[in-house]
């Protein structure tokens, strides 16, 4: 018997072998073919449906929303309609906030002039914590106020799934999986609940790169950075007619780069450490849904706009005061603040960044909120008081600053690409069990960033553009 | 043919699947696509008398549970949800290796009636692997409630093998499925199972392939359908088939079961 078995065994691996592996793929889907299409025949025999209209439209709206033609251009032209929408709308909101809050600022000023409160106490309260609120409050609760009802009505119509579906063939191709598109659209909520989504893959090897490459779909924490920046920043550049245009533009490139670089990623993962075949799986596309408004409006503003903004405010306000003691503990003729920065300066230089915009994304470890509160907080306690009352003179503090288009980019980039947050880091070692595993999901990030910046800066430096 | 003497011939090949069988029991294995209510039939059919465990080696978690119908005991084995047997996932190839490898009396393959398109995909890969199958047409309350009416006469007549209509969680339907399974079991009913015709080319590379491998292979493996596995490169299927071989207890089997099941 037991030379039977071998026998056997040698024949079948002969037999694989006189076919091709092309060969067998074109069977392999020959043979699927036959199968659905036998399967089509015997349920048109067996079920009758009443021709449902709604059903119908489902499948037209589909057959157009998920063709090869239009997929793309219309998942591309949503996604610019809701930037330029959160970007044009985001502009006065914003204005008017700041106003208004640092009108608040003089009056607390006046406070503690009144009660004759020492210039420290006032430092730390009003010029810190006050401030730092305030910045994070103007400048990023307007566009999350209005990106996340947009989204989240994308997401009640059944659009996401479809965009998952016109994804796959991508994904396949980088060897990844399908439903990777799913964790991604649950990253631009969180990282870490993309990571946990990630769980509907069910091969361990595709759900590791899913896990792995999350961190390059923006988050809520970065999204209204980068869109701040852009509008404050990039949309200033030009022409006021096209500013808004031209932010928008920036930001749905950025998006489209960091799922540029999540395909690359996973690709490299899957020809490197990770190797292997894509899995094929079946997406149910639900029906498209009526969006229940109320119900959006409510659910995005409250668990999304305001739990981001808490999230912000809960470690902005100490990060605040925190920024604004070392920007004026003084070691030597520098403030601490500034002795880190300058300690980082010549490798930021190198990334088009300057030390204390490394010195933020380092310090915003916690939580990507932060980050930008951080850098303009240490630029204004470091800097002149000057007075600080909007949006353009937001602007004028960042080039005061040395800031140039470069700049910007530069942290937008590294924004986009580098590290996760301390939550996301922390979700990733509870869903991968390994330390390994984790400290790779931090540094493969922080080494692409590093990477790019480097890449566009020093292109940027040869070519004299800045 | 006497089903008992064929259920104490095959113990050993539930053993490796880390099956323990009383005797005189018959084998049900509980296969569909996900989301199909397969899990409320396995529920409805074995009650509170379940076991849940890990398939051997691998990390799919399996549920077992047993009832007993007309005087005859059953161990139903509910295999993990897939939407087919093309073995790209854990749980495509525990639920493929225990249809072919397992050797169940017969298999209920569960069936959603609101996409009854999308669910035969797996019926007829089950059909293909073994021709003891009814199939269980659930949710038919759901469907009629979205338009959709499915005539189980002619499906039943379509794929050649009982097709049940259910409402598993209301019970309707559950004792004339397992009047079938156990018809189907015990050979009462003769199924005559719908196969999937190829495009020629395949066929007949098939039919090659299958009279080369007949005289190495147990009678009671599919050889047409392990023909068209090492068509499409798919060696996996082939590896499971000699590891279970090479078993020891197996072996000893193999020229009683080429007798036995010499067709």
């Amino acid at each position: 018997m037991g030379t039977l078995n071998s026998t056997l065994s040698s024949l079948l691996s002969s037999i694989n072998q006189e076919i091709s592996a092309k060969e067998q793929q074109k069977i392999r889907d020959s043979i699927v073919s036959s199968i659905y299409s036998c399967a089509e025949e015997i349920s048109r025999k067996a079920a009758h449906h009443k021709i449902d209209r709604r059903f119908e439209l489902d499948q037209k709206i589909d057959n157009i929303i998920t063709s090869r033609m239009f997929g793309i251009p219309i998942m591309l032209a949503l996604l610019g309609v809701i930037l330029w929408l959160t970007i044009a709308g985001a502009n006065y909101p914003s204005q008017l906030l700041a106003n208004s809050l640092f009108w608040f600022e003089g009056q607390l000023t006046g406070f503690f002039v009144m009660v004759n409160a020492p210039d420290w106490l006032h430092g730390v309260l009003v010029l810190g914590m006050y401030r730092g609120l305030a910045w994070v409050v103007s400048v990023m609760l307007p566009p999350m106020a209005i990106f996340f009802p947009l989204f989240t009505l994308l997401e009640d119509l059944g659009y996401l799934p479809r965009v998952a579906f016109i994804l796959d063939r991508y994904f396949k191709k980088a060897c990844a999986h399908g439903k990777q598109a799913l964790t991604m659209c649950m990253g631009f909520g969180c990282n870490a609940a993309g990571v946990i989504s990630c769980r509907i893959i069910e091969s361990p090897r595709e759900r590791l790169i899913a896990v792995l490459t999350n961190v390059f779909v923006p988050c809520n924490g970065r999204f209204p950075t980068l869109i701040s920046l852009s509008m404050i920043f990039i949309g200033g550049l030009g022409a006021a007619a096209y500013s808004t245009a031209v932010a928008t533009a920036v930001v749905v490139l950025l998006i489209l780069l960091g799922v540029g670089i999540t395909l690359l990623i996973s690709w490299l993962l899957s020809k490197t450490v990770l190797r292997g075949e894509p899995s094929f799986f079946t997406l149910e596309l639900p029906p498209y849904r009526k969006p229940q408004l109320g119900r959006i409006l409510i659910r995005s503003l409250l668990d999304r706009t305001i739990f981001v903004l808490m999230r912000a405010i809960v470690v902005a306000a100490p990060a605040g005061a925190i920024t604004w003691i070392l920007a004026n503990t003084y070691i030597g003729d520098l403030s601490i603040i500034a002795h880190l920065a300058g300690w980082l300066d010549p490798f930021a230089f190198l990334l088009g960044l300057d030390g204390i915009i490394l010195l933020a994304f380092i310090l915003g470890l916690p939580a990507n909120e932060i980050v930008l509160p951080i850098m303009i907080m240490s630029y204004l306690s470091a800097g002149a008081m000057l007075e600080l009352d909007s949006l353009t003179a937001l602007r004028t503090l960042l080039i005061d600053n040395g800031w140039t288009w470069l700049t910007a980019l530069s942290t937008m980039l590294f924004s986009l690409l580098h590290f996760p947050c301390g939550t996301t880091l922390l979700t990733i070692y509870k869903e991968t069990k390994s330390l390994k595993w984790t400290a790779f999901a931090a540094l493969m990030p922080l080494g692409t960033a590093v990477i790019v910046t480097f890449a566009i800066a020093q292109l940027a430096f040869l070519l004299g553009l800045v | 043919m006497n089903v008992t003497d064929k259920s104490l011939c095959t113990a050993a090949a539930y053993e490796a699947f880390g099956l323990r069988l009383s005797k005189n029991q018959l084998v049900i294995a509980l296969a569909g696509n996900p989301n199909t209510g397969k899990s409320t039939v396995f529920n409805a059919l074995t009650g509170l008398k379940q076991h849940t465990g890990n398939w051997p080696g691998k990390t799919v978690l399996r549920a077992e549970g047993t009832f007993v119908h007309r005087n005859k005991k059953i161990l139903l084995v509910d295999l993990p949800g897939t939407y087919s047997l093309l073995a790209t996932s854990a749980d495509e190839q525990v639920a493929r290796d225990f249809l072919c490898l397992g050797r169940p009396h017969a298999v209920i393959v569960v069936a959603d009636a609101t996409c009854l398109e999308r669910n035969l995909n797996l019926v007829l890969q089950v059909m293909e692997i073994t021709p003891k199958v009814v199939v269980c047409v659930n949710l038919m309350d759901e469907a009629a409630r979205r338009g959709i009416k499915v005539d189980t006469e002619v499906l039943s007549r379509e794929l050649g093998v009982p097709c049940i209509p259910t409402v598993a969680r209301d019970g309707k339907g559950l004792t004339e499925l397992k009047d079938a399974v156990l018809d189907v079991a015990r050979g009462v009913i003769v199924t005559s199972p719908r196969q999937v015709s190829y495009e020629p080319y395949v066929e007949q590379a098939a039919a090659r392939i299958e009279s080369r491998i007949r005289p190495y292979l147990p009678g009671w493996v599919n050889h047409r359908w392990v023909a068209l596995r090492l068509l499409e490169g798919d060696m996996s299927i082939i590896k499971a088939i000699i590891d279970h071989l090479g078993n020891g207890s197996e072996q000893l089997l193999l020229q009683e079961g080429s007798a036995v099941w010499a067709r």
